[in-house]
């Protein structure tokens, strides 16, 4: 089974083996000092994006996770809409593994098409989305459709899905990703969804990246539009997150750790993903 | 009425020509029709385009057996795993065939579908301004906006010669109830020339018209119903099974070389004769166990007068 610490549900097995060795030795690391996994720690930081009344495209994985965390704390008004169709007001009672899972139908608010959810989002009214990537850049860009590998072959990743809509139309969206160089480029390879382009006021629609949440830090975005350091997460340092990073990474002069996941957090993810599929 | 209740094998036979455009897995990652799909693959149809959102394993299934000459798509993989390895070989080797992909996003494929059921030739949207995707697919072009002037992006309508549906069941005039999240089936149902439907069962013409809020395909616009029960294994049907998770991590790993690929294809496509024979090769403990264990019926609704 997958035992993947990222939101990678679009991002290439070739990519995920690279770094498998990487996530588990960062995931024993962080728990021996901690009790809890870095996994853990991106989902607590994906549910505190996420405000009470919020509109969220979920995705999968740990911004599943992460939207019935923010459900059993501190929002439990948000909406979780889904691209196939879905939209929910209470989490799914059962883990999932797809959006289309059994139980995500069970008891949802409504059950119609795409271009129902789509409206919702092209009309103003997501207020936040989640992605993954295999690259984010400087300027909150995202790649899912094809990297370069170290002899400059093209590896061809399975695209955009839903995400270049969430990046182009929602009010803010959050990028989720393992925090390694070659993840981390100055610019991407292939703009999948896009982010501040070269400047900010490059935007054509939607708010834009608010947050990156990576394997060792939160990244968040000037006025400018590019990504600096907002927090390292407990167990790294700011030179560990700037030695891992593909181009001089601004760093906040208030930068400090992310608060770790509270206990009543770590409850509602652990009570919901019993096996830690998706956060171990 | 010309009888339109055939065998799954008719139906391919006669309305899934090589060459056509064929929009299939349209709920996403529920209801994808890989019984149908596999009836292409033995049948040996070539330079098929495929026409979906995020298709999951079964354009994978295609592109290996060498049926696929074109893909519009917004995404092509295994959900749960990652990266589909016959696609990445199409695509990067032209193995077994070089592939054309035209890259969508979920909603500019969703317009695209929408625009042909409209009948119009384009819809326009905010989406995927700024975007490589938008920057490279000829099917979506920047243009000003009347009355506003606004910069948007003009989505070129597709027509598929045919969409498959995978449906929770049907009558024999091809009326089909569908529930569940419904992704771009009724768009794609309404862009096609021809509509095949695949279900669970077949029941009477009543039972349709006895909650007409869930007919999803009105018959007159089908031309095949197919009764093929588990016709969407591995994928979940709401109310019938749930999705075979298994499935997909063992596809992942047995499709790894091409010559791995081309074993599996044999032991689990072109070997079995048909769907039942396929069947029995999954076992019925397997599908047994896939079964809907908890009930959770709708509440009657009263469409008296």
């Amino acid at each position: 089974m997958p035992r993947s610490v990222l939101d990678e549900s679009r991002i290439h097995p070739a990519i995920r083996e690279r770094v498998a060795g990487h996530h588990a030795a960062i995931v024993q690391e962080v728990q021996g000092m901690t009790g809890y996994t870095a996994a853990e720690l991106m989902v607590a930081a994906a549910a505190r994006e996420i405000r009470d009344g919020d509109v969220v495209f979920v995705g999968m994985r740990l911004p599943l996770i992460a939207f019935v965390v923010a459900k059993n704390t501190h929002a439990p008004g948000a909406v979780g809409v889904f691209e196939n169709g879905i939209l929910r007001d209470t989490p799914a009672r059962e883990l999932l593994y797809t959006m289309s899972d059994g139980p995500n139908i069970t008891g949802a608010l409504s059950c119609l098409g795409m271009l129902e959810c789509m409206a919702l989002l092209q009309s103003g009214r997501v207020s936040l989305g989640f992605l993954g990537a295999a690259e984010v850049d400087r300027h909150g860009n995202l790649n899912s459709t094809e990297v370069r590998d170290a002899s400059g072959r093209t590896i061809r990743l399975p695209g955009s899905g839903g995400a270049c809509d969430i990046a182009a139309l929602s009010q803010r969206f959050v990028a989720l990703l393992d925090h390694r160089k070659f993840r981390l480029p100055e610019k991407v390879h292939y703009v999948t969804s896009p982010g501040f382009g070269a400047s900010r006021t490059g935007r054509l629609a939607g708010g834009g990246p608010a947050a990156v949440i990576t394997t060792r830090a939160v990244l968040r975005f000037s006025p400018a539009g590019e990504a600096y350091l907002h927090s390292h997460h407990p167990g790294t340092t700011v030179e560990e997150v700037l030695a891992n990073t593909g181009w001089p990474l601004q760093v906040s002069p208030q930068v400090q750790p992310t608060p770790p996941p509270t206990r009543h957090e770590l409850r509602a993810m652990r009570s919901y993903d019993r096996q830690g599929f998706w956060t171990r | 009425m010309k009888a339109k209740l055939v065998t799954l094998r008719e139906a391919v036979e006669r309305f899934v020509p090589d060459g056509a455009s064929v929009a299939l897995g349209l709920q996403l990652e529920s209801m994808i029709p890989f019984a149908a799909g596999h009836e292409i693959i033995r049948q040996g149809k070539r330079d098929l385009t495929l026409v979906g959102p995020i298709s999951d394993i079964l354009f994978d299934q295609m592109i290996g057996a060498g049926c696929v000459r074109r893909v519009m798509a917004a995404w092509v993989g295994n959900v749960m795993m990652g990266s589909a390895y016959n696609f990445r070989r199409a695509i990067e080797e032209g193995v077994p065939n070089r592939v054309e992909m035209i890259d969508h996003t979920n909603f500019t494929l969703a317009l695209a579908l929408h625009a042909a059921a409209l009948g119009v030739p384009f819809l326009p949207t905010h989406t995927a301004g700024g975007s490589d995707v938008a920057a490279r697919n000829p099917d979506i072009t920047e243009f000003e906006a009347p009355f506003t002037g606004e910069t948007m992006r003009a989505v070129r309508a597709i027509v598929p010669d045919v969409t498959i549906v995978q449906a929770q069941r049907a009558d024999p005039a091809g009326n089909a109830h569908v529930w569940g999240n419904l992704g771009v089936l009724p768009d794609a149902v309404h862009a096609a020339r021809r509509v095949i439907v695949i279900a669970e069962e077949i029941v009477p013409s009543r039972v349709l018209a006895s909650d007409p809020n869930r007919t999803v395909v009105p018959g007159f616009l089908v031309c095949a119903v197919a009764e093929v029960p588990c016709g969407a294994h591995p994928s979940p049907v709401q109310g019938c099974y749930n999705r075979d998770n298994a499935y997909y991590r063992e596809y992942h790993e047995a499709t790894r070389t091409r010559a791995q690929f081309e074993a599996w294809l044999h032991d689990w496509v072109m070997g079995p004769r048909d769907r039942e024979a396929y069947l029995g090769r999954i076992g019925r403990a397997r599908i047994d166990a896939l079964k809907v264990r908890k009930r959770a019926w709708s509440a009657r609704a009263d469409f008296g007068n």
